[in-house]
């Protein structure tokens, strides 16, 4: 990397253009940083107002507010708009704004289609929300679009293929961008073993990306064609298999999990050091361990199957081998409290949600655990045991460390503190609700309650209606959220530089807001 | 603070958002066209067109700012490695359709045909079902068939593109000994072999199609078939122009020993599709 960066000879004032071209034709990565987190917020409360109206509907036994039909299309859809729409995005956003300063260079590699991979992402949701609008409405075979239920749905469905499709560019396009900017960006002396955790598995889920996002596009290409050109690759017909699809889409899907939490496995490893003063625990341990999480990652897919009819040493494979990933995962999380073993801890907001995080996302983790053993996963399977599950993972994981990072990073991104009272409030709104939404779930499912289904029996209703308040609760506290991001941006006490205490990295060296252009000048690394 | 060494960040990005309304008009298109709506063919011409036109304009301007000497060597690193990472990521979207070729070949036709678990299946449902291959299932899909040879176009088609490889690789070591005819014949025989392996391609199928009965829809045979080298007949179209635009680029003077990034990218990308056209070849032809 050269030491100094500029741009344009003919564009010297080196601020942003005006109006709403600015933020069309950016190339900035600050900027662009900025679009994908709002867009994810948007799309967090889009996929949180169905969530909504599946929690009303399951309020009680019987059907009172929605029909069948559109029940599943609120599963399906929200499932797809909040992996793909929320949590992705706010993931890429966070690279976007970070990344780059954090190895210390000038912007993203390739500026243009740092632009190009989120301009495609209003498109696509448009494309899959459109659906709604259409004969038969939107997708409602579930978010894992099995065949042939997928293939039964209305006109919406080659809309969602194509927006799954677009989602894949975009996400290519970005994982490509993070990965060159991780290996050619740097600044002179950051080493690989220098670079901060967020960085770190940040690269290592570009690298998944890379590797699974078109084998979704294939799997899914295979759906259309099924459908609309006679091929028979999922019908027994034709010498074909439904359950071939199954192990397609997991062979991406497990990978995904992991897309979806190693960003906040290295969120939560630049948190905790910050508040407990003291350096992260393990620093080369941690590298290790993401990297031979993401290797298991592509052996473990069909734990998602043990019910579909597998070989028996298909599910002693996969049951082994998936248990194998609970040994970095453990790493992971020893890590995290040695390094506040002893640590002189203060609990501002990001440290709540971090520790948070910690705590829940190992109960998720162990339940990932029960299901993992695959006679067991005869019984839970399908039930609200593995939506409890999957939800403490990504709700109680992967989201809160991304209210984690809006925290701690917050000031640096606009220059104010928000507001810190507002901030633990909607912590502990959050942590007790959510806990009344999900813990539940596991009982239902252990008593046996599909999933995915918009009445049940009575038995099951006490539980059902606990699950309904907590969700009501934590949607609305996330309102709250939003209001909080909102006067932040808005205005507040002046953030320091360094902002917090104990923050260590190259982030925290910037003004807050940080000036247009990073680093102009390459910094020194230590 | 000098902007000679400065890693370039260019500004104004107008073509992404053309790409955006591009893409969506020609995938909404389609899926219309696939609904089956009568007009939304013309909704997808569009958008293919102004797809086009993004490229032009995307392209172009970078190929001025690399001519005018935009670039330095990092800029040159970072789209040498965004260009073998995409090229990793369609390494992976073949894989998706090759695992599926074995998975058909290796379990569903053998439990189809009462293999393992399979022995009620077969009896109850497709009593009398025998695993072979090709197949186009027990409900013999799509009729009668017949399977496509592998030594007689397709053995041609493998020498063509093999012989494009090393064309391509004579193009390239031209380039760098400043060989301008050596460049620019490698590169006219690259895509002129290229393209009439596109050509017969399109002959085989519709040999397939005409005399054979070999369609999309014979059973798992013809998807896989058709599926798997038809992503490659449009992956060696694609090829075939960028080298056709290196071609005219190189006419035109472009490109230095040591400045000719878009020469290596569709050389490499030339490659990847030749490989991938051997593993059909053995996997799909031949055994
Ligand atoms: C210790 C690590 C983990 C183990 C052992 C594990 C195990 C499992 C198993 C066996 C299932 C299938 C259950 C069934 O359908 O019967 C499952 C489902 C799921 N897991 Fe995990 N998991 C782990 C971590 C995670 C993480 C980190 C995430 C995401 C951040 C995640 C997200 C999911 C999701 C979304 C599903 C449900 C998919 C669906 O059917 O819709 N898991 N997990
Ligand atoms: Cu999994």
């Amino acid at each position: 990397m050269t030491t100094v960066t500029d741009t344009h000879e003919d564009h010297h004032d080196h601020g942003p253009a005006k109006g709403l071209m600015r933020w069309v034709t950016t190339t900035n990565h600050k900027d662009i940083g900025t679009l994908y987190l709002i867009f994810s917020l948007i799309m967090f409360m889009v996929g949180g107002a169905m969530a909504m109206i599946i929690r009303l509907e399951l309020f009680q036994p019987g059907l009172q507010f929605v029909d069948p039909g559109f029940f599943n299309q609120m599963t399906t859809v929200h499932a797809l708009v909040m992996i793909f729409g929320a949590v992705m995005p706010a993931f890429v956003g966070l690279a976007n704004w970070m990344l780059p300063i954090m190895v210390g260079g000038p912007d993203m590699a390739l500026p243009r289609m740092n632009n190009w991979s989120f301009w495609i992402l209003p498109f696509a949701f448009a494309m899959l929300l459109g659906t709604f609008f259409m004969d038969g409405g939107a997708p409602a075979g579930g978010w894992t679009m099995y065949p042939p239920l997928v293939l039964q749905g209305g006109n919406g469905f080659p809309f969602m293929i194509f927006a799954i499709h677009m989602m894949g560019i975009s996400s290519v396009m970005g994982a490509i961008n993070v990965i060159v900017t991780i290996l050619n960006m740097r600044a002179p002396g950051m080493t690989l073993m220098k670079m901060p955790l967020f960085v770190w598995t940040w690269f290592i889920t570009a690298y998944l990306l890379i590797a699974v996002m078109p084998v979704l596009a294939g799997a899914v290409t295979m759906l259309l064609t099924d459908r609309f050109f006679d091929t028979t690759f999922f019908n027994a017909a034709g010498g074909g298999d439904p359950v071939l699809f199954q192990h397609i889409f997991w062979f991406f899907g497990h990978p995904e999990v992991y897309i979806l939490i190693l960003p906040a496995f290295g969120i939560v490893s630049q948190i905790i050091p910050t508040f407990a003063r003291k350096p992260l625990f393990g620093y080369s341990s941690m590298v290790y361990a993401t990297s031979s999480i993401a290797f298991l990652s592509f052996i473990v897919w069909a734990h998602h199957m043990f019910t579909v009819g597998m070989p028996l040493q298909g599910e002693l494979f996969f049951m082994y081998a998936t248990m194998l990933i609970a040994v970095p995962t453990g790493v992971k999380v020893f890590n995290w409290i040695s390094t506040m073993w002893k640590g002189s801890m203060t609990f501002e907001t990001p440290m709540l949600f971090s520790i948070g995080f910690v705590i829940m996302f190992t109960i998720g983790g162990f339940s990932g655990l029960m299901l993992a053993i695959a006679p067991a996963d005869f019984q839970y399977h399908d039930t609200y045991f593995v939506v409890a599950h999957f939800h403490y993972v990504l709700v109680t994981g992967a989201i809160y460390a991304i209210m984690a990072s809006v925290y701690y990073w917050i000031p640096k991104w606009t220059g104010h503190m928000y507001n810190e009272k507002m901030g633990q409030w909607h912590f502990w709104i959050s942590t007790v609700s959510v806990n009344v939404l999900f813990f539940p779930q596991h009982f239902l499912g252990l008593a046996g309650m599909p999933r995915r289904i918009p009445d049940y029996s009575v038995q099951f209703a006490e539980f059902n209606m606990w699950s309904s308040i907590g969700s009501f609760v934590f949607g609305l506290s996330q309102v709250f959220f939003c209001y909080i991001v909102y006067k932040t941006i808005k205005g507040g006490e002046k953030a320091t530089d360094q902002v917090w205490e104990g923050a260590e990295g190259l982030e925290w060296t910037l003004p807050s807001p940080p000036p247009y252009h990073s680093f102009t000048q390459a910094p020194e690394i230590k | 603070m000098s902007s000679e060494n400065a890693y370039y960040i260019p500004h104004d990005a107008k073509w992404p958002i053309v790409g955006s309304i591009g893409l969506t008009l020609l995938l909404g298109g389609f899926a219309n066209q696939l609904n089956g709506s009568t007009s939304a063919s013309n909704v997808m011409i569009v958008g293919f067109l102004i797809l086009v036109y993004m490229m032009f304009g995307w392209f172009g301007e970078v190929i001025d700012e690399s001519e005018s000497g935009t670039y330095k060597k990092v800029e040159g690193v970072s789209f040498r490695m965004g260009m073998v990472w995409f090229i990793f990521s369609e390494v992976m979207f073949f894989a998706a359709f090759f695992g599926a070729l074995f998975y058909i070949r290796i379990f569903s036709l053998p439990w189809l045909g009462g293999e393992g678990s399979g022995a009620s299946t077969n009896e109850f449902l497709w009593g009398g079902y025998e695993n072979v291959w090709p197949s186009n299932g027990p409900g013999e899909v799509g009729g009668e068939y017949e399977k496509m040879g592998a030594w007689g176009l397709p053995a041609i088609n493998t020498l063509l593109l093999l012989t494009s490889g090393v064309t391509c690789t004579w193009a390239h070591w031209g380039l760098v000994a400043n060989k301008r005819k050596q460049l620019i014949w490698g590169l006219v025989a690259t895509v002129v072999l290229g393209f009439v392996f596109v050509g017969l391609q399109a002959l085989e199928y519709s040999h397939g199609y005409n005399e054979l009965n070999l369609t999309l829809g014979s059973g798992v045979y013809g998807s896989t078939f058709y599926m798997l080298t038809g992503f490659h007949g449009f992956h060696v179209t694609v090829g075939a122009i960028m080298l056709t635009v290196m071609l005219f680029r190189s006419i035109k003077g472009h490109f230095t020993p040591e400045n000719h990034f878009a020469f290596e990218a569709a050389a490499w990308y030339w490659h990847f599709v030749d490989v991938v056209w051997l593993g059909l070849f053995i996997f799909v032809y031949w055994l």
